[in-house]
């Protein structure tokens, strides 16, 4: 069990490390497909404004890290 | 063409740093304890990677193609920033660099303590295959994500193959952990490139009808680089300061 219980956790870790990177990064794709689905925003454009969010999100990210660290 | 080689090469990349910290595990457990535990172990373990792979692959072609986009994009987003965040924050000096050399010291040290033990087969075992199996389980789906996502499934997998052959071809070798490997600049491109594949992936499937087609790849990734370089110049210069303030 406890081998399961490892790979489970493992498996989370895969794609979460920061819970809020992770939680941002699922938020701007979900509005972004709202968005082109029913607001009429094209494909191309949701593509850029993904492309810009995602280096939003991790400026935040390494940032927040950045500042956490230097305080100590 | 080039985007076989994309893939064939992105995976190559991917899965070399997998298996290296794989490969890093196996060596301290025979070293340590002996050959049979590491090879049982990652035997094993391979067999589960085997079985999952079987049970998923025929899975995906049920799916149609843009939901599989959009699906494995997301994850790729989520995967390869995770990576690239960890990279950033390495190349800056803000967290400490992998060390191959310092894993395998802390495993042979653990495996020793462990060395009187009635268990310490079972337990060294189990290290090989929990090894195997966590880092192979990252391989499978880089491969998944990869490949599934334009069809090249079997390229992605002869990437992800080259690279455990490189691996071990190069371990037996020298015989020791390979702590000469660029680790964090290969995360660093890897991380790029799941990223960029991630953005481009989830915009196709989303509907986007990319300039350029397959070419807008390189465009994201090179965006995505000079942003991160931009980020560790600039959380380089930020932390050097305030740590000296802080001191």
């Amino acid at each position: 069990m406890n081998i399961i219980r490892i790979t489970l956790r493992e498996l989370i870790g895969m794609f979460i490390d920061d819970g809020a990177l992770a939680l941002w990064s699922i938020a701007l794709i979900g509005v972004i497909a709202a968005a082109v689905e029913y607001a009429g925003l094209s494909g191309f454009a949701g593509g850029i404004l993904l492309l810009a969010g995602c280096m939003l999100i991790l400026a935040e990210s390494t940032y927040r890290a950045a500042r956490k660290k230097s305080q100590g | 063409m080039s985007n076989i080689t994309t893939i064939v090469s992105t995976m190559t990349a991917a899965s070399f740093v997998e298996v290296v910290e794989a490969f890093t595990i196996i060596l301290a457990v025979g070293v340590s304890r002996s050959w049979k535990p590491a090879f049982i172990g990652t035997g094993l373990a391979l067999i589960v990677l085997a079985a999952l792979v079987v049970i998923l692959g025929p899975l995906l072609g049920l799916i149609p193609v843009e939901l599989l986009q959009f699906v494995i994009g997301t994850l790729l987003i989520l995967f390869g920033m995770r990576w690239l965040r960890k990279a950033i924050l390495r190349a800056s000096g803000i967290i400490a660099l992998h060390d191959e050399a310092e894993a395998f010291a802390r495993e042979t040290d653990q495996l020793k303590r462990q060395h009187a033990e009635r268990r310490a087969d079972w337990i060294a075992g189990t290290a090989a295959f929990k090894a195997v199996l966590l880092e192979g389980i990252e391989v499978v789906f880089i491969v998944i994500a990869v490949g599934a996502g334009r069809g090249m499934l079997g390229y992605a997998a002869l990437g992800a193959a080259l690279a455990c052959l490189l691996v071990l071809i190069v371990g037996f070798v020298v015989h020791k952990p390979l702590s000469r490997v660029p680790e964090n600049t290969l995360k660093f491109v890897v991380g790029l490139l799941l990223t960029a594949f991630g953005v481009f992936w989830v915009g196709e499937g989303l509907g986007a009808d990319w300039p350029g087609d397959d070419l807008s790849l390189i465009v994201i990734l090179g965006v995505l680089a000079i942003f991160s370089f931009v980020a560790v110049r600039m959380l380089r210069g930020y932390y050097s300061s305030n740590a000296k303030a802080v001191a």
